[in-house]
């Protein structure tokens, strides 16, 4: 169930647009940032709002990389490994969430903390390689720094 | 050369619009309000400017075309999906100097009479969206936005989008399908967004970078303006360099500028003076160069006269010890990524692409699979909708054209290898 303050944010962003579908992907980033990912209820109930189609619904948000379908980890960690990155070291750095967190892409932490999406280009080539974590940019990422950074979520 | 869009940025607070006003800003937006609609879209036609998404359109004609239709409302929209590896040229301006595209959004849109606005921000740039949805606010507040512009009886109404992650909708009519709460698949063209774009209306979209040229134009006029950079191509253009340089970063330089100089030069050269052996000078779909090419003037006009294309001006570096196999399989595996599905040729043929080169780096390429990379991409280019395969094609065929003795060196250790 959608709480009542994110079936009132997407009612405030439906008002910005012409017409009801082009509210669509930023309701579903509301729904997002509520639930972590968006459940198939989620989408269901977002279609019944924005009065769009629930197999619409549905092929627009699996379209997207950063939509989740399901559920992920307390924080999500996006790693850069696009040329830029790749040339400067994410590869290492992919090797080394795995050594010390067991992290595989697509993957979780047993405990739940971390999950793992590699990424496509994220814009930060000239301090490459980099990472988002949560909404969070972390760039020049060496062995030692993603390991100091990571230390402070929790 | 003096900053024009990297103006004032070393100031903690560039984004504020107080500090904006203070350095001058919105008094272009001002200026234009003196003028006619068709008087600022013919001062735009006049400077030369070209739109810097990477297709070098010229930015006037564009706005020619949708003011010539008569249908409304008209949308101005800006693409902020700055998504082509190697590009982050636009995010100093959407960081530091949102205010510079908001004026130059409320240029464009005055002159193009559309009264309403988006700002499509790729969803990888969290940080931009809460500084314009700040400076969109502030704006408002001050009466740049509005039903009643500085109570000139302008309209414009502005919002930032944020996109989710498709590297396809930076292709406009994908942008548009995306805005529409679709899957960002491009469109056919003819008709185009001049004419049929946002909700089927006339829509003109222009990059960050371009908009945020349209107060400076204004603001020194349109014959000052060209005389800035290459003829047929003018204004300061933002390169952003990366990969190994002593520098990596943002560079405002005059049009024109050549590759070695902004690498050896503004960049500082090779990291620990190793040596050059290529670069991407326009972002992962613009040909490669060797590194005896890199003479050369970087605007739109002369890169295709030397084997390339200025592209989204995402200059990347490599020095002599890259795999520059590794470099294109990582490349091809992106754009397979990034296909929409709509076109066969592309949804098909890349993923074929990226499986030949999956094990010719991997050491088990074949004696004839160089040529079959090359009839694949072939089969691809012309024939999709919009350009993503043909910049696949495009980024192997001149890999394999600058470096075939690396493809080649890699399947003969991989034979000798199994052969033992």
């Amino acid at each position: 169930m959608l709480s009542e303050n994110t079936v009132k944010e997407i009612g405030l962003i439906r008002s910005k647009y012409h017409d009801a579908q082009s509210s669509l992907l930023p309701a579903l980033y509301v729904v997002q940032r509520e639930h972590g990912w968006l459940s198939p209820e989620a989408l269901k109930e977002v279609g019944e709002i924005l009065n769009v189609p629930k197999a619409e619904v549905k092929g627009v948000s699996t379209f997207y990389a950063m939509f989740r379908h399901k559920p992920i980890g307390r924080h999500l960690i996006q790693l850069c490994t696009n040329v830029a990155c790749m040339i400067m070291g994410s590869e290492n750095l992919l090797n080394i969430l795995k050594d010390r967190y067991g992290l595989e892409p697509n993957g979780t932490t047993v405990d739940g903390r971390f999950s793992l999406v590699v990424m496509e280009c994220i814009g930060a080539c000239g301090t490459a390689p980099a990472m988002l974590v949560d909404t969070d940019f972390h760039d020049n990422l060496t062995e030692k720094r993603i390991t100091e950074i990571l230390e402070s979520y929790k | 050369m003096e900053k024009i869009l990297l103006r004032n940025i070393e100031n903690p607070d560039s984004a504020d619009i107080n500090e904006y006003i203070k350095a001058g800003g919105y008094k272009a937006l001002l200026k234009a309000l003196e003028f006619k609609p068709a008087d600022i879209v013919g001062e735009v036609r006049k400077s030369g400017i070209r739109g810097r998404g990477g297709a070098g359109f010229p930015t006037g004609m564009k706005w020619a075309f949708a003011s010539a239709d008569p249908k409304k409302p008209r949308y101005i929209l800006c693409n902020a999906d700055e998504g082509e590896p190697g590009t982050f040229k636009d995010r100093p301006i959407l960081e530091k100097n949102p205010h510079l595209l908001i004026e130059g959004m409320i240029i464009s849109g005055y002159a193009l009479e559309a009264e309403y606005g988006y700002i499509y921000l790729r969803g990888e740039y969290p940080a931009a969206k809460g500084i314009l949805n700040a400076a969109v606010e502030q704006a408002y507040e001050k009466g740049y936005l509005g039903d009643n512009i500085l109570g000139k009886g302008v309209r414009l109404h502005l919002s930032v989008h944020q996109g989710a992650g498709a590297y396809i909708c930076g292709e406009e009519t994908a942008l548009i399908e995306s805005l529409e709460g679709k899957r960002g698949q491009p469109r056919i063209k003819p008709p185009f967004p001049v004419n049929e774009g946002f909700l089927s209306k006339p829509t003109v979209i222009n990059n960050v970078e371009t908009l945020a040229n349209i107060p400076y134009i204004i603001e020194i006029g349109a014959d000052a303006y060209a005389a800035i950079g290459s003829p047929d191509c003018p204004g300061p253009k933002l390169f952003s360099v990366s990969g190994h340089v002593k520098r990596p970063g943002v560079y405002e330089l005059p049009m024109g500028v050549s590759l070695r100089d902004i690498i050896y030069n503004h960049s500082g050269g090779i990291l620990d003076d190793k040596k050059l052996k290529a670069v991407i000078p326009g972002g992962i779909s613009t040909p490669i160069l060797p590194a005896d090419a890199i003479d050369c003037p970087m605007d739109f006009v002369n890169m295709p006269k030397h084997g390339s294309m200025l592209g989204s001006g995402a200059v990347m570096v490599f020095d002599e010890t890259v795999d520059l196999v590794k470099i294109c399989y990582r490349a091809i595996k992106f754009f397979e990524h990034e296909s929409c599905g709509k076109c066969t040729p592309c949804r098909e043929g890349v993923g074929w692409m990226r499986a030949i080169l999956e094990r010719i780096s991997g050491g088990s390429g074949t004696a004839g699979d160089i040529d079959l990379l090359i009839e694949v991409s072939n089969n691809i280019t012309g024939k999709t909708f919009c350009p993503l395969g043909d910049g696949a094609a495009m980024t192997a065929q001149n890999f394999i054209k600058h470096f075939r003795n690396e493809f080649e060196k890699k399947i003969n250790n991989g034979s000798v290898k199994r052969a033992a």
